[in-house]
């Protein structure tokens, strides 16, 4: 009770911070029109920021300098996200500044237009990107490698229970948890993106086919695309893969996945590219080449296709993110992507357990935290960048 | 009125009927694949005396038809067969009693479980995103717009399990103010089940805000530019009051729209976030489920969810339909 009691104290004290701020604002500026004209919401809005900041701040400088090891360990976690912002926003910053002055005349705009958000997002998929191809390479142990030492943790302190030989230890089987997220880069976001392909490689060709053709053929496929649009995906892929688990395991169940959830998104897929290609379909040129006597496959990926590009493309953002998004439910739920595969979703699952002991000993519980945030940064990386080129292709209205 | 009350059964008819074929696509899937299903899933050892008693059990020996029309006609009465998880059981020690758990019993209370949730997470949600979404609106391109959108837009992308490890952390484990498991049996007092589901509902209520406030935001947004804000604007009425009483009554049929939509995508983090929180709810159940293979049961939670889901959109549609009088009355 006492804590809720502090918070209504500080926020009484704050509308009263709001009240003087304006008052002396207006004062001591001989009433600005920013000070004469502010409403009251806005100058509580002004102090609530600043005392969340200072908050921050204090807590921040506390946790690092002033309290003993054993209670700062509380505002471990805190201190990380901290230093997680400023390093994120400060590489951000590096990029753009950097991306303004390399290269061809075309990206150096791009990059001056760029919100920090977007940039930053350009630079975690880049690094993705990176890990994901050169995993091989990067990864100091491989994946599937199981060493002597089960549980070493995080940190590579020696005193903490830590391995110089493993910065961020290793799982109860004893395998390196930095090359298994290294190598998670490879098999989560890459089957996810060949999932994305596939998807949109059949939904695409559909919708197209359905769009020239019409008749019953588009009559066909339009209704089967409702009905199956109709159940909720996790759910529909839940289902579908409780029946293949009936016919394969391990490998052949990874492919599965693959499969299920390329099908299930494939529809959303169709939904697009049917509802783009209706458009291009009635123009002029399309005409001109049928009457050329061109055959199907010309029309729908000669005259068609490079014609919706540029919807599409935005679309195979937001569909990965959720593709991806969804495989990491499915390998957390435990029916995704299946071990000796190294995979982030999986190894949140198996590494949950240990986010009880952040109270005392935060280390321990990083492991997961890891992992699940390896997934979280890619999706919110990639909607960042989806949102600008959204707020871009609007013609920057508002 | 009349034109509505036509519109609006049209819409039912059309939910009925689609729901009625998703019926019919979650019973064929796991029916009408080859091979045969009670080998495939007893595995290669299992005597052939096992085998034909799960056929029995599920009646693989009649015709899928047949089959299908039992198993909808049950459902219909409530009836959503026996678990599989039991059958199988006795049927491997020979020893069938007769006892089994219905499928139904196993759902209805956890049915209730869930309800509950969602509810919690709806009351919380709503209101929440709705005021965000008007601030955002007020103050938008200021700091706090920027800020929320930054936010919203991370947590929308971030995973269900990321989100509630993470209130997990901060407030179950560093700050022990919430339960971080729902353990939540019957007769358990009210507040003591708030307290218990506060902490998936807060998870949920993360995952769908963005959403929700995002749609609010730009419906009022959209309609700032129209003559009569304008009007209202040189009257010299203040800012906010220009928003609730003039701009928000008319984006009203957008917002309802995605609040609808959002709670039907609640369905889908519902699974999720009751396997991070061991809350015993139809999620839970359909998750235990898929892993052990007990398909009435399985068949039964997607049905239940699909259900649910045509539902809630079918709901968006017809409110979208009556908050809107230009789609009320069509020429």
């Amino acid at each position: 009770m006492s804590g809720l009691m502090t918070i209504l104290i500080a926020l009484a004290v704050i509308a009263a911070l709001g009240y003087a701020f304006r008052l002396a604002g207006q004062k001591l500026t001989n009433n600005a029109p920013m000070f004469r004209d502010m409403p009251y919401a806005v100058a509580f809005g002004y102090m609530l920021g600043l005392a969340v900041i200072l908050w921050a701040v204090w807590t921040y400088i506390k946790a690092q300098f002033l309290l003993p090891e054993a209670e700062a360990n509380k505002y471990f976690y805190f201190v990380v996200a901290i230093h997680a912002f400023i390093i994120f926003s400060v590489a951000a910053w590096v990029f753009r500044v950097f991306g303004r002055a390399v290269g061809t005349a075309g990206t150096r705009k791009l990059f001056r237009q760029m919100p920090l958000t977007a940039s930053f997002g350009v630079l975690v998929i880049l690094v993705y990107a990176i890990l994901a191809i050169f995993a091989g390479v990067l990864a100091p142990h491989g994946q599937e490698e199981v060493f002597a030492q089960a549980n070493v943790v995080p940190g590579g302190n020696p005193a903490l229970g830590g391995d110089p030989a493993f910065p961020l230890g290793t799982d109860q089987i004893g395998r390196d948890i930095l090359s298994r997220l290294i190598y998670g880069a490879q098999n989560t976001v890459g089957i996810a993106f060949v999932t994305t392909l596939i998807a949109f490689f059949v939904g695409g060709s559909l919708g197209f086919l359905a769009a020239t053709l019409r008749g019953w053929l588009d009559q066909f496929l339009s209704r089967t695309v409702d009905v199956l649009m109709a159940i909720p995906a996790l759910i529909f892929a839940l289902l579908l893969i409780t029946v293949a688990s009936a016919w394969v395991t391990g490998w052949g169940l990874t492919v599965a996945m693959v499969l299920i959830m390329a099908l299930i998104d494939s529809t959303r897929v169709f939904r697009l590219a049917r509802a783009v290609g209706m458009n291009i379909v009635v123009m002029d040129y399309i005409e001109a080449a049928k009457l050329r006597g061109e055959n199907l496959s010309y029309i729908v990926f000669r005259e068609i296709l490079p014609n919706a590009t540029a919807p599409l493309l935005a679309e195979f953002g937001l569909r990965f993110c959720f593709v991806f998004l969804t495989i990491s439910s499915l390998s957390f739920l435990g029916v995704g992507i299946q071990p000796p595969l190294a995979d982030w979703g999986t190894m949140v699952k198996d590494m949950s357990s240990f986010i009880n002991y952040a109270a005392f000993a935060p280390q321990v519980s990083a492991a997961p935290l890891l992992a699940a945030s390896a997934i979280a940064l890619l999706t919110v990386a990639v909607n960042f960048v989806v949102d600008w080129m959204l707020h871009r292709s609007s013609g920057l209205k508002e | 009125m009349n034109s509505v009350l036509k519109i609006i059964a049209q819409r039912l008819a059309l939910g009925l009927l689609t729901l009625f074929i998703v019926s019919i696509v979650i019973f064929a899937a796991v029916n009408l694949l080859p091979g045969d299903f009670a080998q495939a899933i007893l595995g290669q050892g299992a005597t052939p005396e096992a085998v034909e008693a799960i056929r029995t059990d599920l009646g693989l020996d009649q015709h899928p038809v047949k089959r299908y029309m039992q198993w909808l006609g049950g459902a219909l009465q409530g009836d959503l067969g026996n678990s599989f998880a039991q059958a199988n059981f006795a049927s491997f020690v020979g020893d069938d009693s007769g006892v089994r758990t219905s499928v139904a019993q196993q759902i209805a209370p956890r049915f209730a479980n869930t309800m509950f949730l969602a509810g919690v997470t709806a009351a919380i949600a709503v209101p929440f995103a709705v005021t965000l979404g008007i601030l955002a609106a007020l103050y938008r391109n200021s700091v706090f717009d920027r800020a929320t959108n930054i936010l919203t837009l991370s947590s929308i992308s971030s995973p269900e399990f990321f989100l509630a490890y993470v209130l997990i952390l901060f407030l179950a484990v560093l700050n022990p103010w919430l339960p971080s498991l729902s353990n939540i049996y019957d007769g358990m007092a009210f507040s003591e089940r708030l307290e218990k589901t506060l902490l998936p509902a807060l998870t949920l209520t993360l995952v769908v805000t963005a959403h929700m406030m995002r749609m609010t935001r730009a419906a009022i947004i959209n309609l700032l530019a129209s003559p009569y804000i304008e009007m209202a604007r040189l009257k010299g009425i203040n800012p906010m009051r220009v928003i609730v009483r003039h701009a928000l009554p008319n984006a009203l049929a957008p917002i309802i729209n995605v609040i609808a939509l959002n709670l039907a995508y609640l369905i889908t983090g519902v699974v999720v976030v009751e396997v991070v929180f061991v809350y015993p709810g139809i999620g839970q159940l359909f998750v235990d489920s898929v892993k052990i293979r007990d398909i009435p049961v399985v068949q039964a939670c997607c049905l239940i969810f699909a259900a649910a889901y045509i539902l809630l959109n079918l709901t968006a549609d017809i409110l979208s339909i009556v908050s809107n009088p230009r789609l009320r009355h069509p020429k």
